[in-house]
């Protein structure tokens, strides 16, 4: 099953490097990683995806995670309540007589151009990955000469969902 | 005008008296590490110098730490581990750049492998032709990420001593391992220009070890342990990383629980303990695998369930409610699920469930149960009058150091052997690379073990095989009078593939016996070592009680027959409780 999870690690050459190089020997396939500076001077943070099929090799990865000098913390956020964003940008083949049918297709979207050409549009897209999905489905048919996706950034949203009442009072 | 300022000053400055001289900062690079090393009391340093450590090395000429020049640095490495894990500091290691580096990976992984601490001091090419393929470039920080418990490559030489003190604590505390620390060669000639860097504290917030157990988990500990009608503890090599062996044997009277060993836990409890059951694994007694199977509540304290232990996983202790004790969160739960999990060092939880009101369980019907095991299927072999077996060796030495001796090995029939009949009365005393398995660790790793204690006997008990991949260290012992006694069981074999081959690959003897051999006795004494042969039972008893009780290096050639096999054992990818060859008959 899919995971998503967060990790803040000192800023120092080579700890990108630690981090795949333990999920590559313990056999971890890595959906998307994505790093860049946190709030703290110094910290980075990485988010990565990960699809593990054993539920119990997933505590085995956050401890072995943890274990690394150089990670501060490691959350497991598959659980949790998220904001999760990724970018892409989509290069798609749109001769000018087409571009107004992509357009008003990918409106909902809200996909915005940043780029366009003779017969191509690059449009760029942001949302969670199953959005960036949908979008790249949606425009496939009229031809995509270039794609680019950063992997998905995400990290728990503020107010988490409180306990369901029902359950308390089964308690 | 300001010259003449200068000069004044310096007339009005006092001569440094003698002592302030000593406390003056060294000057570059290479004497800042030498100083960071003596603060950590650093004794001796196992190396091989070469292009890139040239200034550390002329450091070292200046303001000596005493150094042990192996032949091969993977010869400097082992004696390395051996000299940690007898001594329980850090063993301090230095290479070279490229071809240096590398031949100390084998090493390396393996003190990762057994927890082993280490801190190993590369040398690199100048950080200006980093990443150039220069001569002897090696990416020692990307080869040894996934076998170190951390590396640094140090960047500028006022990091240095906070590096250093970063490299031992790391290496020391915890879960012990080896750290790294490359060192471009510029760096170790660089102008050191900040004393202060060396007040710096260790400040490492990604690394904070839990050593104390938490209380609730001891209750449940206590708990399960009190109702059990058939305990078990297992007892690894974290009791003797932690020095509790004490608080073990206190413990296991105080309540009468039986204790099996993991490999590297021999020596934990005293080899002839009444409550000792042996060694349990592939090659450990069937009292030990049976009570693995059979017990109801099994107490792990500081092994980590290797494959070669648990056997097939499937089958392991089904029965048992598991508690685990570990100063790694990350070995609980890794391979066997666990009901109680400690995070905590061994000691410290020993002394925890020692101080805990607990009632004894009632345990004697079951003791009784795995004494009669005991009696019905021993360790055995079966003698014969016209070769020496290994095992027999083995006991006489046994005997003739009343099990007192500080016993090496390296991987493979002799290392079981030895572990079955070399029972152990001290802790510290047997060094052994278990987790990886590497041929040719025992006889530099002996040399390292003298080191730590100069006035311990010291046996190397060593495999023809793996003695050749190592022996060029015989230079040491002639070259220090290092008493280590060599012991090579020789049967003219890579035993355990030929054990193997026989048992699982119908006798097709692949590329496992070695027909042609070099004359032992003469190569020691090409070393102006004393050698002797034994070809016999007859010979053997007088020919150990001489060489073992002299007071200089020997080697001793025993020349075993070469079709005895290693038994009892558990199949690969079988359950403990599948055990064969438990019996002779």
């Amino acid at each position: 099953m899919r995971r998503i999870i967060t990790v803040t690690v000192i800023n120092q050459s080579g700890v990108l490097n630690r981090v795949t190089g333990l999920l590559m020997k313990r056999q971890f396939n890595i959906e998307s990683i994505t790093v860049g500076h946190s709030e703290q001077p110094g910290m980075s943070k990485m988010t990565f995806i990960v699809h593990v099929e054993d539920e119990g090799k997933i505590e085995q990865l956050v401890k072995q995670l943890q274990k690394q000098i150089d990670v501060i913390k490691v959350n497991d956020i598959t659980e949790k309540a998220i904001v999760m964003r990724e970018l892409a940008l989509v290069k798609v083949v749109a001769p000018p007589q087409a571009r107004s049918e992509i357009n008003s297709i990918v409106e909902p979207f809200r996909a915005t151009i940043i780029d366009a050409g003779k017969n191509v549009v690059t449009y760029q897209v942001v949302g969670n990955p199953e959005k960036i999905e949908a979008f790249i489905d949606l425009v496939k048919p009229y031809g995509i000469k270039e794609l680019s996706r950063t992997g998905a950034t995400a990290f728990v949203r503020d107010m988490q969902k409180a306990p369901s009442p029902q359950l308390s009072i089964l308690k | 005008m300001s010259a003449e300022v200068q000069t004044k000053q310096a007339v009005l400055e006092p001569m440094p008296t003698m002592e302030e001289q000593q406390t003056t900062r060294p000057a570059d690079g290479s004497a800042v590490l030498i100083q960071a090393l003596k603060d950590q009391g650093v004794e001796v340093i196992f190396g091989y110098p070469g292009g890139a450590v040239l200034p550390i090395y002329d450091a070292l000429y200046k303001d000596p730490i005493p150094h042990v020049l192996a032949r091969h640095e993977q010869g400097a490495i082992h004696a390395a581990e051996g000299y940690a894990r007898v001594s329980g500091k850090p063993g301090v290691v230095i290479a070279t750049s490229g071809p240096g580096a590398t031949n100390l990976v084998t090493g390396i992984t393996d003190a990762m492998m057994d927890s082993l601490p280490l801190v190993v001091f590369t040398g690199q090419v100048a950080s200006s032709v980093i990443g150039t393929d220069a001569f002897q470039e090696a990416d020692i920080i990307g080869i040894t990420q996934p076998i170190t418990k951390h590396n640094y490559q140090v960047r500028d030489v006022a990091d240095l001593p906070r590096i250093i003190k970063e490299a031992f604590h790391i290496a020391s505390t915890g879960r012990r391992g080896p750290v790294v620390v490359d060192i471009p060669k510029n760096v170790a000639t660089e102008v050191f220009t900040t004393p202060e860097s060396f007040d710096v504290e260790v400040d490492l917030p990604g690394y904070q070890p839990t050593t104390n157990p938490n209380y609730l988990q001891i209750q449940k500990a206590v708990h399960a342990l009190t109702h059990a009608k058939k305990p078990l503890i297992l007892a690894g090599a974290g009791i003797l990383h932690a020095q509790a062996m004490d608080e073990l044997q206190g413990f296991v009277e105080k309540h009468r629980i039986p204790v099996t060993n993991t490999l590297l836990g021999l020596g934990s409890i005293p080899g002839d303990h009444e409550l000792f059951l042996g060694m349990a694994g592939m090659h450990g007694t069937y009292t030990a695998n049976m009570a693995l199977s059979e017990c109801d509540v099994l107490l792990n304290i500081g092994a980590r369930f290797d494959d070669r232990l648990t056997g097939n996983l499937n089958t392991f202790a089904t029965n048992a409610k598991v508690i685990h004790i570990d100063i790694d969160p990350a070995e609980i739960g890794k391979n066997v699920p666990t009901e109680i999990p400690i995070v905590a060092d061994a000691k410290e939880a020993l002394k925890a469930l020692l101080a805990a009101d607990m009632y004894s369980p009632e345990t004697e019907e079951w003791i009784n149960a795995l004494s009669e095991k005991t009696e019905d299927f021993p360790l055995w072999y079966k003698e014969d009058d016209s070769a020496l077996l290994p095992q027999q060796a083995i006991q006489i030495i046994h005997r003739l150091t009343k099990g007192d001796a500080i016993v090496t090995t390296d991987v493979g029939q002799h290392q079981m052997w030895t572990a079955q009949y070399y029972a152990l009365n001290n802790p510290d005393h047997w060094v052994t690379s278990g987790g990886l398995g590497t041929m040719g660790f025992g006889f530099p790793a002996a040399i390292g073990a003298q080191f730590a204690k100069p006035d311990a006997r010291v046996v190397a008990i060593v495999g023809d095989a793996g003695f050749q991949m190592t022996a060029q260290e015989l230079s040491l012992l002639q070259e220090f009078r290092i008493p280590v006694k060599v012991v090579i069981l020789n049967n003219g074999a890579l035993g355990m593939v030929r054990q193997w081959q026989e048992t699982f690959y119908n006798e097709r003897y692949s590329q496992s016996l070695i027909p042609v051999q070099p004359d032992f006795v003469k190569l020691a004494e090409a070393y102006d070592i004393k050698g002797y042969r034994i070809e016999s039972p007859a010979e053997a008893e007088a020919v150990f009680a001489e060489a073992l009780l002299s007071d200089e290096p020997v080697l001793i050639d025993c020349r075993v027959k070469q079709q005895e096999n290693v038994y009892p054992m558990v199949a690969p990818g079988k359950g403990l409780h599948e055990m064969i060859g438990v019996s002779g008959e």
